[in-house]
């Protein structure tokens, strides 16, 4: 019985953490745009490396 | 590399929509100030895959004084926001040379209600599926321990969740509430209604159970039921706010600007809705008039294909009237506006769309059917269980205990989810091949159809003309340097045969003449018959003669093609027993070619966009349920008053806001589109069978008394599952008609 006192408040604990970090996002617009966050994973932002100099002249 | 990919590609990489080339509007009027910084909303048309959030948003963000800019690939909306001076119309501009269709939208209506719907509904079934894990995983403890477990232990387990039932069906059960409020006020019931009623009433019998330390308490059927109903809702939205994107299309086509001239003859660019009837305005080349307006000077050529579907352009004169749709193609045009925006032709297509929504929307749903014969037979049967099991001698509170799980038993979460998820899987199917569904009940009326009606330019045809003749190459070079500099249709099918290349020297336009320029010292010229001397007795309007010098002109013909799979699919439609015509605005040989072509008995050639709708309605009060493909805004009447209507994805954006559905695919997509459609209502039948059989078996072990809350858990999540399983075969259903 002191068991379950102890183990539901902490089962019930981590949902409740779950569904926090779910309603900050779906409040913060995460899931407006599904079709295009499924698609942005894909975008490439790197630029090619600036000629780096030092490197060279180091050696 | 990227500047390559960039100049060979327009518009969507992926080829879902195509790309769009014309004008975008001005759009400094739509910009809106907030604390010192500029904000302004475009609708963007053709953008479908990650590839072109990148091109477009590393756009705008390249230009100066840009802050942010995002576009949202679900809405097609982009949001851009600067400091300084830049001028709104850069940033459209950066955008459509892209390839892509760009409008401004009028922030100062609300936008975002559907957005904000979606998101609660999201929220609610969120906290509900919360409450439905955690109230499970004390109920399920409390089965497992079924005659070992203390009294003690189990009031206090069935205490806790209660506890977290009671705040999850205040916050998630307000959507079927407040609805279920609405209806009965007015006398009335809905689908909420029953689904209010077993929430509350199950509530209320798990308090005073819990409270008298009883066995069964619902708290996990009532919550779960609340979790399984919000999710049919939230993809019910979901496929609501995509209709709703399409709707606002039709909105950003009257945001549109005019140049109007003040007497002092400044320029100054107005929203269309602030033009009144007498206003000067100024028609740019490549300018689409948004009101209808009389020519007072100027002499240029106009090309009304999207207004009469006529596919040759027409030489303006002083005092012809233009409608609002028509586009000018050579020379500055001024003119006074017949009307305002509001009783444009525009406004009159407008008011033809709003009747056929209305129409529309006494149509009633297969989903909206089974649930009015659905209500009356769970409400009695929840009753009648009470009724009888009180008469048969049972204590009031075990007779309501079994009276409230036949109402949660029969409670139709199997019937909620079976057409919302039909249709999120049928239109996620057609949406990877190119077509895009506006309503979900669109998929209904499609498979419904039995006749179809075809426009002719721009939906058989490609719409713009192709060079016919095989022309020698030197020739059509040098006919091609005159041709770049002209936007009329003719000069561009010279460019398109002829490639990139220069553009001849001092090269005029005449309109409704031709084109003059000098070629390697030589002066040359492309147009008319009369232009270049030639009798003009032996020549068609579809043809241009291009003379060098002195030496003998050589003549030029034009056609519009037939789109390669037009055949194609015209056989499959026949073959399935489909009706077929051709209305269409074109000249009657044109369209009689076409129609013998394709093997269309019947076709109507110089049909105004009252006289299409005149036949639709004859078709249909003959009983024929009517489904109408056409591009242009003369077929915009039609498309919203027809059964079903689909247009290509290069139709006029009123005419894909008058549509349910829009392809890119080419006219394949047709066949494509019914044989879905025709599959998704065989599925949502199948579906609505299965909560038929569910209720079948479900109602006697009810009434029985044998619905303990783990049988109506159980009950109730299969069924819910099955249906959706089902629902799924449609991804892999192969196409047949």
């Amino acid at each position: 019985m002191s068991g379950l006192l102890l183990l539901i408040p902490i089962a019930l604990g981590m949902g409740l953490i779950g569904l926090i970090a779910f309603l900050w996002a779906a409040r913060s617009g995460q899931f407006d745009d599904p079709d295009g966050a499924a698609t942005r994973i894909l975008v490439d932002e790197d630029r090619p490396l600036p000629p780096s100099e030092n490197h060279d002249s180091e050696e | 590399m990227m500047a390559l990919n960039d100049s060979l590609s327009a518009g969507c990489p992926t080829r879902l929509a195509p790309p769009e080339t014309t004008n975008a509007p001005d759009s400094s009027a739509f910009v809106r100030r907030v604390g010192g910084q500029n904000r302004l909303g475009l609708t963007i048309r053709g953008a479908k895959c990650g590839a072109c959030i990148n091109r477009i948003e590393s756009a705008v963000k390249a230009l100066p004084d840009v802050e942010t800019a995002r576009l949202n690939l679900s809405t097609g909306t982009l949001d851009v926001a600067w400091r300084g001076d830049l001028g709104a119309n850069t940033i459209v501009l950066a955008v459509s040379t892209l390839g892509y269709g760009v409008s401004p939208q009028d922030q100062s209506r609300n936008v975002s209600d559907e957005q904000r719907e979606e998101r609660s509904l999201l929220i609610a079934l969120g906290v509900a599926g919360f409450a439905t894990a955690n109230i499970m995983l004390l109920s399920v403890s409390v089965w497992a321990g079924h005659g070992e477990m203390g009294e003690a232990t189990r009031r206090m387990l069935h205490g806790i969740s209660g506890l977290i039932a009671f705040p999850t069906i205040l916050f998630s059960g307000r959507v079927f509430f407040r609805s279920a409020w609405n209806v009965l006020k007015r006398g009335h019931a809905n689908m909420d209604v029953p689904i209010s009623l077993a929430v509350i009433i199950a509530f209320c019998v798990s308090v005073s159970e819990t409270v008298r330390g009883g066995d069964h308490a619902y708290f996990d059927a009532t919550v779960m039921l609340l979790f399984f109903l919000l999710i049919g809702r939230f993809l019910d939205a979901r496929v609501r706010r995509k209709a709703y994107v399409s709707a606002r299309e039709l909105a950003a086509m009257a945001n549109r600007t005019v140049t109007r001239l003040a007497e002092d003859g400044q320029a100054k660019s107005v929203r269309a809705s602030e033009i009144e009837p007498g206003d000067r305005i100024l028609l740019s080349p490549g300018e689409c008039a948004v009101v209808d307006m009389k020519i007072d000077s100027g002499l240029s050529e106009v090309d009304d294909s999207l207004v009469t579907g006529e596919s040759v352009p027409r030489t303006t004169f002083v005092g012809m009237s233009l409608l609002a749709g028509t586009v000018n193609l050579s020379q500055p045009l001024q003119g006074r506006a017949i009307g305002a925006a509001s009783d444009s032709l525009l406004s009159d297509i407008a008011r033809m769309l709003d009747a056929g929504e209305q129409r529309r929307s006494t149509y009633r749903k297969i989903a909206d059917r089974a649930v009015s014969l659905y209500v009356p037979f769970v409400h009695t049967s929840a009753l009648l269980a009470f009724l009888g099991w009180l008469m048969a001698g049972l204590g009031v509170n075990d007779a309501l205990l079994i009276g409230v799980s036949t109402l949660i038993i029969t409670c139709p979460c199997a019937l909620a989810l079976a057409a919302p998820v039909t249709q999120v899987v049928a239109s996620g199917r057609l949406f990877r091949s190119g077509t895009f569904l506006k309503s979900g009940d669109a998929l209904e009326r499609l498979a419904q159809c039995d006749y179809v009606i075809f426009d002719k330019t721009g939906t058989l045809t490609l719409g713009t003309p192709r060079l016919v003749d095989e022309i020698a190459p030197d020739i059509l070079s040098d006919a091609a340097q005159l041709a770049r500099a002209s936007r009329h249709p003719f000069s561009r099918a010279l460019v398109e045969i002829a490639g990139p290349g220069p553009i001849a020297t001092g090269v005029r336009e005449f309109p409704g003449l031709g084109l003059e320029g000098v070629i390697d010292g030589v002066t040359c010229r492309l147009g008319s018959a009369e232009w270049v001397s030639v009798n003009p007795g032996h020549t068609t309007s579809s043809s241009l003669w291009f003379a060098k010098d002195d030496e003998r002109p050589i003549q030029f013909h034009f056609a519009d093609h037939i789109l390669d799979d037009a055949i194609e699919t015209i056989r499959t439609l026949q073959r399935a027993g489909y009706g077929m015509e051709v209305l269409s605005g074109d000249r009657e040989e044109a369209v009689s070619d076409v129609a013998e072509t394709l093997g269309i008995t019947k076709w109507r050639a110089k049909a105004s966009p009252r006289d299409k709708v005149q036949r639709l309605e004859e078709l249909q009060a003959k009983g024929h349920r009517v489904l109408m493909v056409g591009d242009g805004l003369n077929d915009a009447g039609a498309l919203a008053l027809a059964h079903a209507s689909v247009a290509p994805g290069g139709a006029m954006d009123i005419s894909r806001s008058a549509s349910d559905a829009v392809y890119s695919g080419g006219l394949a997509s047709l066949p494509r589109l019914i044989s879905v459609a025709k599959q998704a209502r065989v599925v949502m039948l199948q579906n609505f069978g299965f909560a038929a059989a569910y209720n079948l078996v479900a109602v006697p072990i009810a009434i029985s008394g044998h619905a303990t809350p783990l049988v109506a858990a159980i009950a109730m999540s299969a069924s819910s599952i099955l249906v959706s399983l089902n629902a799924l075969r449609l991804n892999t259903m192969s196409e047949r008609l």
